[in-house]
């Protein structure tokens, strides 16, 4: 755990009431996940108990309890991308990557892939996220194709 | 070659201006180069496409013969199928060019700024300004035209002019005119928002608080995306009309983190306000203080409903309360509270300036002005449009949108109001789009989002995949919704799986009727509706997938019958060399053959084939 990283994040925040989820947000941003100890460590300091944290954190999509892989590969998933075939290139990077059911993250930490409702890019459909870089009509082949050069940029 | 090119272009430079490269020549006063920069655009890479226009202009010399800031970013202006667009305009002419790469740009430079000839095959169509004429743009007018990253030009149009004037004016005064103007809730139940202005500044209770909802959440649309990053100054000066009708000092907008460049602009946008003195203390010297405060969500879908919101705001589980009260009585931190949408909030400025009167005479008898719709799915010309309340849905789809992506694909559905509305079936696509007439058919205007869907989407398929999203977003406090939706689900999956029963229909059209009447908030109130909307008007479909186990639109995976047609095989042996289960039966020059009972149906053989010989 680092305290100076946890600090920072308390004096932004320290007198406003209700900030949980920003707070949290900016554990985020800095660990690149929700530490456990890093939870405790705030509740304390805020005399706040530490399941509204927790309470928190599971209910957003946006929070997560576990490391996650180096690369974030986001699937968008909403009307316009489903109708024009998001599915199928879901699966097939599931597969190509090798993650195990019920995970989303590779057993060598270099790729978390996560689906998403919608991020608001329908006229581009389907549409992934790598690394914040939006990638817009995409498929099978060419997330295959995307994923081989993220692959190269950091090998296994 | 090339360089000799370049040198010749620039002695043409200066031949014209006649007094070197630092004056402004006669033949490019005024040079504005306008691309867009929506999430559209960016994906489709009008970053490369600004650079490089950056360097060729300087390559050419005309670094000092433009304007400084001639290279201009623009929000989003629509037509996001036609990316990355960009206007190139110079001694009052304009042309717009389409589908731009960095690799064009050389040559527009060289022939259309320099020579003076547009490179004519990259100009947009006749389709680009049919897309256009047939809209009324209000709210879109100034994307795409102007820099959202920039107050002046959006002082420029005639920006703040409302804000200033409803300050001129009484809270009551304000709130009167917007009521005459019959401006409703944009954000999907369609609510009077003079009327909830009214209700909110009756409330004694101090402080009071305007809450922008910018959750928009609903898969398959994009309008207030669209509309901050295009026009951000729009939406913060609705929130000071609004604040002070209602008597409130300070505003809240909630956006969802996924918009990260709206977010950026309207950081933007509100310091560049606050130095101009339009938010803070004193704003247009009339004694009203107002600040504007960002909330970041965390990704959740019911945070778009009212009182999950403010749950949030506060740090707390998104989780909705029953009403009344209503937030404009008790609503954050128990303080009388106006939710608007972004969309309502932007048509502010211009219904004070130009009146409530003009605004009502736009649009139909009992919904008022102009709606924005983010048009996607199986359609040729996919963007955000802006039409008139009361258009027919036929307009929307043939005239501005162009008709069916695929040739030889039918319409079959519109899906409009997302996981909240329903499916209007081709048949149907005479009527007029307002509030009333989609209430109507089963369906909802919703945030806006509408999704053309041709004839291979399944609507099984649809009603369970809107099922599956509300089902997993239910935040699970009222039994109807969490457990309901759970149970619809599994009965949609079964059907699609091809394990559908008899009875299995009218299961759902109960559950669906009372997860309805009985959920506690508007998620759950309206989580059916996709599936009652699609077995009323589709109901056949249902049947032959529990009756026969056929999927007519060939969507469901598991009712799905893979062969290789014998006449389209050109023997390639790609399919046998993807399958999975070895039951593709192929040796070279021979033709492949699917054998059914090792197949698992996983779709990679149909692929893989790039003949489509299997079907």
């Amino acid at each position: 755990m680092n305290e100076k990283k946890c600090e920072t994040i308390l004096n932004k925040y320290n007198e406003e009431k209700g900030s949980i989820i920003s707070i949290l947000q900016d554990v985020q941003e800095s660990f690149g996940y929700i530490p456990e100890d890093v939870v405790f460590w705030f509740a304390e300091k805020l005399n706040i108990p530490a399941s509204n944290f927790f309470g928190v954190t599971t209910f957003y999509a946006q929070f997560y309890l576990k490391p996650r892989g180096k690369h974030i590969i986001t699937a968008c998933c909403g009307t316009a991308c489903h109708v024009k075939g998001a599915e199928p290139i879901i699966n097939r990077m599931r597969a190509e990557l090798g993650i195990a059911e019920g995970e989303d993250t590779t057993t060598d930490g270099q790729f978390t892939l996560e689906k998403l409702a919608c991020i608001g890019a329908c006229s581009i459909a389907p549409v992934l996220i790598v690394n914040k870089k939006v990638y817009g009509g995409m498929s099978p082949n060419k997330a295959s194709r995307m994923l081989k050069e993220y692959e190269k940029s950091s090998p296994r | 070659m090339a360089e000799k090119k370049k040198a010749k272009a620039k002695t043409a430079i200066r031949a014209k201006t006649g007094s070197g490269p630092k004056a402004k020549g006669p033949d490019v006063t005024g040079l504005t180069i306008r691309v867009c920069v929506g999430t559209g655009g960016l994906a489709a890479g009008s970053q490369e496409v600004i650079d490089s226009f950056h360097t060729e202009l300087k390559a050419h010399g005309l670094e000092a013969a433009v304007e400084k800031k001639s290279v201009n970013k623009t929000g989003c202006r629509g037509f996001c199928a036609k990316d990355v667009l960009a206007d190139v305009i110079f001694n009052g002419s304009a042309s717009t060019y389409q589908r731009l790469t960095p690799e064009k740009i050389g040559r527009i430079v060289e022939e259309h700024i320099i020579n003076g000839r547009p490179v004519e095959e990259w100009l947009v169509g006749p389709d680009y300004h049919i897309f256009h004429d047939k809209q009324t743009k209000i709210l879109l007018k100034q994307c795409g035209q102007i820099d959202p990253e920039d107050i002046n030009a959006y002082i420029g149009i005639g920006g703040y002019e409302g804000a200033k004037k409803a300050l001129s004016l009484t809270e009551f005064e304000t709130i009167e005119e917007v009521k005459k103007s019959g401006l409703r809730g944009r954000g999907g139940a369609g609510f009077l928002t003079g009327l909830k202005w009214e209700f909110c500044s009756m409330s004694r209770a101090a402080p009071k608080y305007i809450i922008c909802n910018a959750d928009e959440g609903d898969p398959g649309a994009f309008m207030d995306r669209s509309i901050i990053e295009g026009n951000p100054h729009s939406v913060i000066e609705g929130m000071i009309i609004g604040g002070y009708a209602i008597g409130a000092n300070t505003g809240y907008i909630y956006i969802r983190a996924e918009y990260p460049l709206a977010i950026e602009r309207l950081k933007i946008a509100i310091d560049e306000a606050t130095k101009k003195g339009f938010i803070g203390k004193n704003v247009f010297e009339s004694g009203f203080d107002f600040e504007i405060r960002i909330k970041e969500g965390a990704g959740a879908f019911i945070c778009g409903e009212e009182t999950a919101l403010i749950a949030s705001i506060e740090g707390k589980r998104g989780m909705p309360r029953s009403k009344p009260p209503f937030p404009v009585n008790k609503g954050l931190r128990g303080k009388p509270t106006v939710i608007n949408n972004v969309e309502t909030l932007s048509n502010l400025p211009s219904i004070i300036t130009k009146g409530a009167s003009w605004f009502s005479s736009i649009g139909s008898e009992q919904s008022k002005g102009t709606k924005v719709f983010a048009l996607t799915g199986n359609i040729k010309n996919t963007g955000l449009i802006e039409v008139p309340m009361g258009i027919s849905l036929k307009e929307i789809i043939y005239d501005i949108g162009g008709g069916i992506e695929k040739k030889n694909r039918k319409l079959k559905a519109v899906q409009t109001g997302g996981p909240s509305g329903g499916c209007i079936p081709a048949s149907r696509i005479d009527m007029p789009v307002d509030y009333e007439s989609l209430t109507r058919i089963g369906s909802m205007m919703g945030s806006g989002g509408m999704v053309v869907m041709d004839n291979a989407t399944c609507m099984v398929d649809m009603s369970k995949f809107f099922i599956s999203f509300t089902q997993s977003e239910s935040c699970g406090k009222c039994v109807p919704c969490r457990i309901g939706t759970k149970r619809m689900l599994e009965i949609l999956t079964r059907i699609t799986e091809g394990n559908g029963k008899d009875g299995d229909i009218d299961l759902l059209v109960e559950l669906g009727t009372d997860i309805k009447l009985s959920s506690l908030c508007g998620l759950g109130q309206s989580a059916p509706n996709p599936v009652l909307s699609t077995i009323n008007f589709f109901r056949k479909e249902y049947e032959s997938h529990i009756k026969k186990g056929i999927c007519p639109a060939g969507a469901c995976k598991a009712l799905r019958q893979y062969v290789v047609n014998a006449e389209a095989c050109k023997m390639c042996g790609k399919c046998a060399r993807v399958c999975p289960s070895s039951a593709v039966i192929w040796q070279p020059k021979q033709k492949a053959v699917i054998n059914k009972s090792k197949c698992v149906k996983c779709g990679a053989c149909f692929d893989a084939c790039p003949f489509k010989s299997i079907m």
